[in-house]
């Protein structure tokens, strides 16, 4: 039996869900620390999690 | 307090609101009440949205639409109107050639437009003529870089001698500074990042005005086009290549902070990052706004399928709330741009002091 392709990337998609998830909940724990740090952890929040979408993208383009 | 709050909130809903029931327009258009041919009406519709297109066409009910002129080389040059093609339903003659729009892209046929489709390939057999014509996304481009040109030389120009802005200077010198401080400075570093700012400021507004022009009734879709942000990653790639100093390329091909033995399967793997980086920008940009837009109007098209008030109610309210959060993404979207942007310049001219 063929998998079908968009199984995959239904997977990679879980997946990047989880990574960005756990990106903002930590950035909102460092900022519920350590407030007035919070615009630089947003701004390496974003990228990481932009960083993360690619990958995602890839996945939908790809199946 | 509170209370202008909420007002706030509801004065901007009502400004959305007519947005998304504009942008339905040709769905209603729709007579047949068969489910079937409304589904395929309305993937027909949102395949067309996400399309170029050859004319101008803001609301086709009232008739506000604009034929765009076609440029083609094709044995020599051939300049006409799109009212020749009827909305592709027609085919076109230049100068003894004749062409045909398939699928969003010209060929040349014969009189009668005859397309023969290649079973193997699945493309039309015929040539496709080198086509330079002002199309839609074009036109856009066109309208929306000479508003930012006008804006901000008009803006620039109202600073005279002093350093307090007016009028649109207020909205737009706190962009401008964000931009700076919070962009290029802190990626690029203090030393360097003058000589990119005009860049990356060019970047940042101009894919943020075409994104919030993407939500307007105006129905474009330039950002969620593959070329379009094929050449801004393209310029990106460039200017980051041309102007990185002997450290940038030092790091790639031979870094010294590294064992020796790692040094070269590193930088084979450095040397695909240099293509992956701006092709990642691409694909981005490109995949966010394409599915903003697909989201976006599949819930427009949810609201013709289910036949009851309550669901439609439902979904009007979630197109709304998209629409919102959409207004957000546009923001961002170009905010990443440039801030990813500014990363790889900063990586260019970095100077290593590690040793």
């Amino acid at each position: 039996m063929e998998i079908p392709g968009i199984v995959g990337a239904g997977l990679i998609v879980i997946g990047v869900g989880m990574g960005i998830g756990r990106i903002g909940g930590s950035a909102m724990e460092g900022i519920a620390r350590q407030p007035e740090a919070a615009n630089k952890i947003q701004t390496a929040m974003i990228i990481a999690a932009a960083l993360i979408e690619g990958i995602g993208f890839a996945a939908l383009f790809a199946s | 307090m509170m209370g202008k709050k909420i007002l706030t909130l509801l004065l901007l809903a009502l400004l959305f609101s007519p947005f998304t029931t504009f942008a339905s327009e040709t769905v209603t258009e729709q007579t047949a009440t068969d489910e079937a041919s409304v589904k395929a009406g309305i993937k027909k519709y949102i395949a067309h949205h996400l399309e170029d297109s050859y004319d101008f066409s803001i609301w086709h009910a009232m008739g506000l639409e604009f034929p765009l002129p076609i440029i083609l080389i094709d044995e020599g040059m051939h300049v006409f109107s799109s009212a020749k093609f009827h909305h592709g339903e027609t085919v076109a003659e230049s100068e003894g050639k004749f062409y045909k729009i398939y699928h969003a892209k010209i060929y040349r046929t014969d009189t009668e437009g005859t397309i023969t489709i290649d079973p193997e390939t699945n493309h039309p057999e015929q040539i496709k003529p080198w086509d330079f014509s002002i199309t839609k996304n074009v036109v856009s481009i066109f309208l929306f870089g000479l508003l930012i040109f006008v804006l901000f030389t008009n803006v620039a120009r109202s600073y005279g001698d002093t350093q307090i802005p007016n009028k649109l200077g207020r909205f737009l010198e706190p962009l401008v500074i964000f931009v700076r401080d919070d962009i290029a400075i802190p990626n690029i570093g203090e030393k360097n990042y003058r000589r990119y700012m005009g860049y990356i400021l060019t970047v940042f507004f101009f894919i943020w005005f075409i994104n919030l022009a993407g939500l307007t009734p105006l129905g474009i879709n330039v950002t969620g086009n593959i070329a379009v942000t094929f050449a801004l990653a393209l310029i990106t790639f460039l200017i980051t290549q041309f102007t990185a100093k002997k450290s940038y390329w030092m790091h790639i091909f031979w870094n010294p902070s590294v064992p020796l033995f790692m040094r070269l399967p590193l930088a084979a793997i450095e040397l695909l990052g240099v293509f992956i980086k701006p092709f990642s920008l691409m694909i981005r940009l490109y995949a966010n706004m394409t599915a903003g837009h697909v989201v976006i109007m599949s819930l427009i098209g949810l609201l013709y399928i289910f036949n009851n008030w309550f669901a439609r109610g439902a979904f009007l309210g979630l197109t709304l709330f998209l629409s919102i959060i959409e207004l957000l993404v546009a923001f961002l979207q170009a905010y990443i741009f440039a801030m990813l942007t500014a990363l790889y310049f900063g990586a260019a001219v970095e100077e290593s002091d590690h040793h």
